[in-house]
């Protein structure tokens, strides 16, 4: 997984509530076995029309916006299925953070795992920032993941919070398999507990 | 020890460690995989010369790419298939029990780990999928993962989890007759809105819940997601408790009566305490669908569409009019009447032996009306056998149903079981967003006997004037 240090980038308005996987990548796009090659099929249905050319009204179709690392976006962003390849998707894309006023669940999680920052703050400040995307080669902004620090394009800082272990984990660009099996120990005495005190607890034998 | 909810229970049963941040290790029971969220996992797993920590408690079917009709001939989609041969490779490699496309235990992941008593009270259950929310009617914790979490369980038999916020959800008193469990989650969603249990998970409780069988309660856990939900749950009782008994994978004899001990223990604490609560009266749920293209635009079946103009926000009221003119309805009609090209009965929402049963009651002894497709997809291979043992299949083929193979199908589309462009589908699944069903495809979400009204009379109906 790439770190995530400092990012300074395009940012892309979106503004609408409840973009949901389905919209971020379509389910016809799900029959990969691979996470790469997702990118040209990211908002595939706002992205082309029926023909399959570009619509020239969608953000990430225009200049500068093509080269957009930064998402600004409206609630609940990421929701319905669990499919990480929305994540895979725009990250695929080249968006590395997603700034919104609040995420599903399961997107926000997932976002972790694949190295994109998913930066909740509240909707005055989103506005704001989505404002700042508004203006094309303008709308740099800058992500300061160890200050936990937003920079608009005026220099003003906005803090935003995040897990120590996940912001750790971003900074160092850590996977964190390797990080549980160092627990694995507590797993072994998890599992003989477990076989003590459930001995009924039925495996699955075909 | 302080009061604690069913939540509680379950996920401090299962705590291994607690890292600097609150993040939890948390050990899962049960790993249920299919074609579609796993392949990257396994090939994550090769890079790393890892191996899956507990295969035994594990299992992988095949779902949502499947075909439903014939299957003796080969899938002709060659991505599908390709999907279906990794899982089929990858299984063999790692060792995971799987129930290949042509095992009559084969079915929906949803529908299949209950069925074949894999998925138990008082279990932590994950799967690459959102709808995982279903094994909650067991009183199990159970909710979707992303492909990075499947492999981080498949070597570890673990998850990083933050404890989620509790919410209880009552449904008090009874529910008025032709009122299905369907129509309780739809109500409850329409109330609360598709983010109103974010960062939650549900207790679905009250007598209406406890009246519900198995079937229902796990269409009403299955959508706890389109809640915003982690997960539903429902506390297990005698009716769960005689769910469970005898079916392949249960515990059996002395360890069934051991079991069963223990999860008496699981329901929630008297004076435990919610984050939120929220209540609702059975009898004031009506039969109910959607109408727009978003799970929380839940109309009673004798509603109107709404006026945007009454909406206040602007950037709500710029998604109703986008919602209206993608299903093609205008403000204030009424819902019911609505004509519908294609009817859909199946997904992991409503596809068990109940469901069925409540179609084929509408269905019997009447036709599916001119120019309208109706599709039965059961939830697995065993319903379907129950189903044709009991004569259902014949009830619809009589009356001009399609009676397919069981798979995720129309649900989403991955398979050819598509909406064309502009179709309107009357669908007894779980999601209504653009294009779900297929691109351009235009859906209602609504209960089996709502769905089968709808085949018959060629509109969206009110099922109870159908039944007397
Ligand atoms: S039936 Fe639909 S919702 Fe259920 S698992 Fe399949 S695709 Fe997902």
């Amino acid at each position: 997984m790439e770190k995530f240090t400092t990012l300074t980038a395009i940012a892309a308005p979106l503004p609408e509530a409840n973009i949901d996987t389905d919209k971020i990548i379509p389910a016809r796009f799900l029959k990969t076995t691979k996470r790469t090659g997702l990118g040209i099929h990211a908002f595939d249905g706002m992205r082309y029309r029926p023909d399959g050319s570009e619509n020239p009204d969608f953000v990430l179709n225009r200049e500068p916006y093509r080269k957009a690392e930064i998402l600004v976006t409206h609630e609940n962003f990421g929701c319905g299925s669990s499919r990480e390849h929305a994540p895979w998707a725009l990250l695929d894309f080249g968006i590395r953070c997603v700034i919104a006023p609040s995420f599903a669940d399961i997107f926000f999680n997932n976002s972790f795992k694949n190295g994109i920052l998913p930066i909740r703050l509240p909707r005055e400040v989103c506005d704001a920032l989505m404002e700042d995307a508004t203006q094309g080669s303008n709308s740099r902004i800058t992500v300061d993941l160890a200050r936990q620090v937003v920079i608009r394009p005026d220099g003003q800082e906005v803090g935003f919070e995040i897990d120590p272990l996940r912001k750790r984990l971003l900074l160092e660009g850590l996977d964190d398999i390797g990080q549980t099996l160092k627990q694995v120990g507590a797993i072994e005495i998890f599992e003989a507990k477990r076989k003590k005190e459930e001995p009924w607890f039925p495996a699955i034998a075909l | 020890m302080s009061p604690r909810t069913l939540f509680d229970k379950i996920w401090d049963n299962h705590v291994v460690d607690t890292l600097e941040d609150g993040t939890a290790i948390l050990y899962i029971d049960r790993h249920l995989l299919h074609e579609v969220t796993s392949p990257q996992a396994f090939e994550g797993l090769r890079l790393a010369g890892r191996k899956l920590r507990h295969p035994e408690n594990t299992i992988a079917v095949v779902d949502h790419n499947v075909p439903t009709s014939d299957r003796t001939k080969p899938i002709e989609e060659p991505e599908s298939r390709n999907q279906i041969e990794t899982l089929e490779r990858n299984v063999k490699e790692f060792g995971v029990p799987y129930f290949p496309l042509l095992s009559a235990n084969q079915g929906i992941v949803h529908v299949v780990g209950p069925e074949q008593g894999i998925s138990l009270p008082g279990m932590t259950i994950v799967c690459g999928d959102s709808h995982t929310s279903t094994h909650g009617a067991m009183g199990a914790l159970a909710f979707g993962i992303g492909t990075s979490e499947v492999e981080h369980v498949m070597a570890t038999q673990t998850i990083l989890q933050k404890p989620a916020k509790n919410m209880k959800i009552a449904v008090e008193g009874q529910l008025t007759p032709g009122v299905t469990a369907k129509d309780v989650v739809l109500a409850i969603i329409g109330k609360i809105g598709t983010a109103g249990g974010t960062g939650h998970v549900i207790e679905f409780c009250g007598s209406a819940i406890r009246g519900l069988d198995m079937a229902g309660r796990m269409t009403v856990c299955n959508m706890a997601i389109e809640g915003g939900a982690r997960a539903g749950l429902i506390a297990p009782d005698e009716t769960t408790f005689a769910y469970v008994k005898g079916r392949r994978f249960a515990p059996k004899g002395e360890g069934f009566d051991e079991a069963v001990a223990y999860w008496k223990t699981l329901a929630a604490d008297e004076g435990a305490v919610y984050d939120t609560e929220i209540t609702l009266r059975a009898e004031d749920i009506e039969p109910c669908l959607t109408w727009g293209t978003s799970p929380e635009t839940v109309l009673p079946i004798n509603g109107t569409v709404p006026d945007p103009a009454n909406e206040a926000d602007e950037a709500k009221r710029a998604q109703l009019v986008r919602m209206l003119e993608y299903m093609d309805l205008k403000a204030g009609q009424k819902i019911a009447g609505t004509p519908v090209d294609v009817v859909f009965i199946g997904s992991c929402t409503n596809s068990r032996i109940e469901d069925l049963r409540a179609a084929a009651s509408i269905a019997a002894g009447r036709k599916v009306a001119e120019g309208v497709r109706a599709m039965i997809v059961p939830g697995s291979g065993l319903v379907k056998a129950q189903a044709e043992e009991e004569g259902l299949d014949r009830v619809f083929l009589d009356a001009g149903f399609e009676w397919r193979e069981a798979g995720c199908s129309m649900c989403l589309g991955m398979n050819p079981d598509k909406l064309t462009p502009g179709q309107r589908c009357a669908s007894t699944s779980n999601r209504n967003f653009e294009g779900r069903q297929g691109p351009g495809g235009r859906t209602h979400l609504l209960s089996p006997a709502m769905a089968a009204a709808a085949a018959v009379t060629g509109m969206l109906t009110d099922a109870r004037e159908l039944t007397n």
